[in-house]
């Protein structure tokens, strides 16, 4: 093994999203080509020239492995294809296709290694690359950490490269010229006369002919179709016509449908039940046990949910606290406790000394546990059918699912069909797999039979695995007008060891980044710099929320920097920029400095401007709020955001995410908490559990650099800066510090 | 009972303390709306009963007096609404689920008030939620499909 390898497995055990458990990773192994999963039912005549391009006769099919919950993935990797392909991907099919090895993510996990993401160079790129190899062994095809793009840029255009060059060859062979003479456009390969020959001929014969790899990938001048503003997105018009099929419009025939409650304390047993009420409802087929809860089996949605409220159930309860004010308790207890101690992976200078300098600025914060709530509540349509299971369901994970639903149904992996369906949201919901557990062990009782299971809303907000509840102690020292000391600490639940073991079954070794990410890993030079994360005890499982540990830790880092900030009487927005050391982040903050004509945060009486940064996902993204005091309360005027990934591939697509996500950030900051009493959140609809609504949403002004070493993804990058922005621009405009949200607790919101 | 939807008159039987909602989803599977909450307070599951925009899911179906249009009765992918065009021109939706009902909302709006203000359209749309953020583009789409109807 070669020294970065050493260097990289080393690091990598001990680091933070290490994903050992057990398994021996080698290069051989990782090298080793994975089949082309497509060639295994191939009928006569079909072509399936590398695992996302299949042509037949009748037309050509794109595979687009990463599941669209919103963000548009759907589209942005059959945009990918075509480009190097040379058709309309509107003309074809799109499927995201079985789940299979071949579409592993080779990129989620590099986020996770322990070297900060502004950091470029030999052992970090290495280190970064060598996270493919995990993820490829254990089959990691996952949606997530903002990874579509970064992962499918150059591997989906040599994939549509390889499709269109082997598809020339076959033209060549068949005709007798170089492939070198052919061109394609349009879905066809042009001969030197000028006639042309379809693809969707040429399929038989492209069948024959061992895949062309070896090309080039066409330069951004030549792009038809990325960076290319108006590019539409290919569900649009499913979208806005109703047309558009979700897991929950799964329709059979003689199909059942089901619901579930399960115990509010999530991943406890049940307990006593008392179905003889529900059983003698109206259409009301079976009631069955599950896993922590009880299964409804009815002729339709709603009659299962009025059984399944009749109910009676006696829960049992979890050891852990049953009320937010005893998970709180639990969390400040960790928070510096050298036995709650997991990880610190920043340590620079000597804070100890610099603190004792004089008198140290002390601060306290915490953040409330947050539901995923997508629109789309948790569902599954599953049929058991002679050794087979086959499962229709939006999801992140599908191989998780698959490898689940297997043990569950006791067959093999390869006896489960994932059809992976659009999605109506997600935010990380869709990266649990409880509802398809539950859909399946629902559907083993009606063999042969399409079963749909639908989660209520009530049902879905108790069982959402919230974003971590988490608390917070910044402590620091200024002088001469700088930050000289920067020294934060932060106690959480450890999430992704607690997510990682629900979906696979395996252990996570080390430390828990999720902790501090979005807080270590900020690309400040302070001379004296550490951040401590404190791992508190498993309460309320908890997963990934959009923007997963950065959610948090965005707030923390920035609100505490403004502290300090303005405690040595700089400019915030000046200040970040000379404490700022990597070059695409200064440009960021300069960009929304001159886009918000930043002359300050104070502005006219009762007006006040924060700025927030965050760099989460190697995307720096820095926002600039301006608020305004009225008699009933704050009002958000506007929001300036300047964000960079490197590389645009659809500025239509980017500025809807990047308005989602400071919507998203904003209206949790603001609005936002389940609060915990008998194990079980009082929020458990939208009533309750707004994010944000129309009335509330602010002006926003978006703009995209391409200064960074690296194509980036950029559905989350964008809701980390917004709650510090805003709580900034809250203290510019009243004086009043709030350093916990959600912010209304605090003050009102117009 | 007997019910005309999109100009299709149905007969289904079910119990009148259905909701609307299910009687169109489960029943005649017709999927364009959606199930949000049940409670009347995200709007995904609006149709229009008389033109008026109704939450489907908190009408029971032996309430119902009118003739009810949902989304495919709106427009169709070939034959757009205007509020359906504006959608697709400035590129509205994400995961798109709430759509079906920001769109029967905003053309019931539309039909009451041909020129609505960024406040009137506050105040009618803010029943209608949207967890991906899509309000600026809704905004803006509203105010579009305003100034081709009145061309029209």
């Amino acid at each position: 093994m070669s020294r970065a390898g050493k260097i990289a497995r080393r690091t990598f055990l001990i680091g933070s999203a290490a994903i050992a458990g057990g398994v021996a990773f080698g290069v051989y192994m990782a090298k080793k080509p994975i089949p082309n999963p497509l060639l295994d039912d191939l009928k006569d005549g079909e072509a399936a020239i590398t695992p996302f391009v299949k042509i037949d006769a009748n037309g050509i099919t794109l595979i687009t492995p990463r599941a669209d919950k919103g963000q548009g993935a759907y589209s942005i990797q059959a945009y990918l294809i075509a480009e190097e392909l040379d058709i309309d991907p509107a003309t074809a099919t799109i499927t995201p296709g079985m789940p299979r090895q071949a579409y592993y993510n080779a990129t989620v996990l590099g986020e996770g290694v322990p070297i900060p993401a502004y950091k470029e160079g030999f052992v970090a790129d290495t280190l970064r690359d060598f996270m493919s190899v995990p993820a490829k062994l254990l089959s990691i095809q996952m949606t997530g950490g903002s990874s579509t793009v970064p992962d499918g840029f150059d591997r989906m255009r040599l994939a549509g490269a390889t499709a269109r060059e082997t598809l020339k060859e076959a033209a060549a062979r068949r005709v007798g010229v170089a492939r070198g003479d052919l061109r394609t456009e349009n879905g066809a390969v042009i001969l030197p006369d000028g006639t042309s020959i379809a693809y969707t001929d040429l399929a038989a014969e492209a069948a024959e002919i061992d895949p062309i790899t070896n090309v080039t990938l066409r330069p951004a001048s030549a792009w038809r179709y990325l960076g290319k503003p108006d590019l539409p997105r290919l569900d649009m018009l499913r979208k806005c016509t109703g047309t558009e099929v979700y897991g929950i419009d799964m329709e059979f025939q003689d199909m059942l449908h089901a619901t579930v409650r399960a115990n509010p304390a999530v991943g406890t047993a049940g307990a006593r039940v008392d179905a003889s009420a529900a059983e003698a409802m109206r259409g009301v087929e079976k009631i069955l046990p599950v896993s922590n809860g009880v299964g409804v089996i009815a002729n339709n949605t709603w009659r299962a949910f009025q059984a399944a409220e009749v109910l009676e159930i006696e829960w049992s309860a979890p050891d852990y606290p049953g009320t937010s004010d005893g998970i709180f308790a639990a969390l400040e207890q960790a928070l510096g406790d050298p036995d709650s101690y997991d990880h610190r992976q920043r340590d620079e200078g000597d804070v100890d000394a610099a603190l004792e300098a004089g008198e140290i600025i002390d601060a306290r914060y915490r953040i409330p546990y947050l539901a995923h709530a997508p629109m789309e509540p948790m569902n599954a349509v599953v049929r058991v059918l002679e050794g087979q299971v086959e499962i229709w369901t939006g999801t992140q994970i599908p191989l998780f699912i698959r490898d689940r639903a297997a043990t569950i149904a006791g067959v093999a992996p390869e006896a489960v069909k994932v059809y992976v369906l659009p999605m109506g949201g997600s935010f990380g919901h869709r990266l649990e797999m409880t509802h398809v557990e539950q859909a399946v062990e629902l559907a083993l009782a009606v063999p042969g039979r399409h079963l749909k299971l639908t989660w209520s809303r009530e049902e879905d907000m108790s069982h959402d695995y919230p974003r971590p509840a988490s608390v917070a102690a910044g402590r620091g020292q200024v002088a001469d007008g700088k930050v000289v000391a920067f020294d934060l600490s932060v106690s959480q639940s450890a999430m992704a060891p607690e997510w990682f073991g629900r979906l696979s079954g395996m252990s996570l070794p080390g430390p828990d980044a999720t902790i501090t990410t979005g807080s270590w890993d900020q690309p400040f030079a302070i001379p004296n710099y550490r951040v401590t994360g404190y791992r508190a005890p498993s309460m309320v499982p908890v997963s990934s929320w959009r923007s997963v540990g950065a959610s948090g830790n965005g707030f923390y880092h920035d609100s505490f920097l403004d502290e300090l900030i303005h405690a040595a009487g700089a400019d915030p927005l000046a200040e970040r920029i000379l404490l700022c050391l990597h070059e695409p982040a200064r440009k960021v903050l300069e960009a929304v400095g001159e886009m918000s004509g930043w002359d300050g945060p104070s502005m006219a009486e009762g007006r006040g401007r924060g700025v927030g940064f965050c760099m989460s996902f190697g995307v720096p993204c820095a926002q600039v709020i301006e608020v305004t005091q009225t008699e009933a309360g704050i009002r958000i005027d506007q929001v300036y955001v300047a964000v960079d990934v490197g590389e645009v591939l659809d500025p239509t697509n980017l500025e809807a995410q990047v308005f989602g996500g400071v919507i998203f950030g904003l209206g949790h900051a603001m609005n936002c908490a389940l609060t915990y009493e008998d194990h079980a959140p009082l929020e458990t609809n939208y009533h309750a559990y707004e994010g944000m609504r129309l009335y509330q949403a602010p002006q926003i002004e978006v703009r995209a650099l391409s200064n960074g070493s690296r194509i980036r993804g950029v559905g989350e990058p964008a809701v980390p800066p917004a709650a510090p922005a805003l709580a900034n621009a809250i203290f510019a405009a009243t004086g009043q510090r709030i350093r916990e949200l959600p912010l209304n607790k605090h003050i009102d919101f117009v | 009972m007997k019910l005309t939807v999109n100009g299709t008159e149905h007969e289904v039987d079910v119990e009148p303390e259905m909701p609307l909602l299910w009687v169109l989803r489960d029943e005649l599977n017709i999927k364009g709306p959606k199930y949000g909450c049940g409670i009347a307070q995200c709007g995904a599951c609006t149709v229009h009963v008389d033109g008026m925009a109704v939450r489907s899911c908190q009408l029971p179906v032996g309430d119902l007096e009118g003739e009810v249009t949902t989304i495919e009765g709106l427009g169709t992918p070939e034959s757009l609404h205007a509020v359906q065009a504006a959608w697709v021109a400035h590129q509205v939706a994400q995961c798109g689920y709430c759509q079906s009902g920001q769109i029967m909302q905003a053309a019931a709006l539309l039909d009451l008030n041909p020129a609505p203000t960024d406040a009137e359209i506050d105040a009618v749309m803010s029943g209608n939620l949207c967890r991906c953020g899509t309000y600026p583009r809704i905004r803006a789409a509203i105010h579009d499909a305003a100034q081709k109807l009145s061309e029209a």
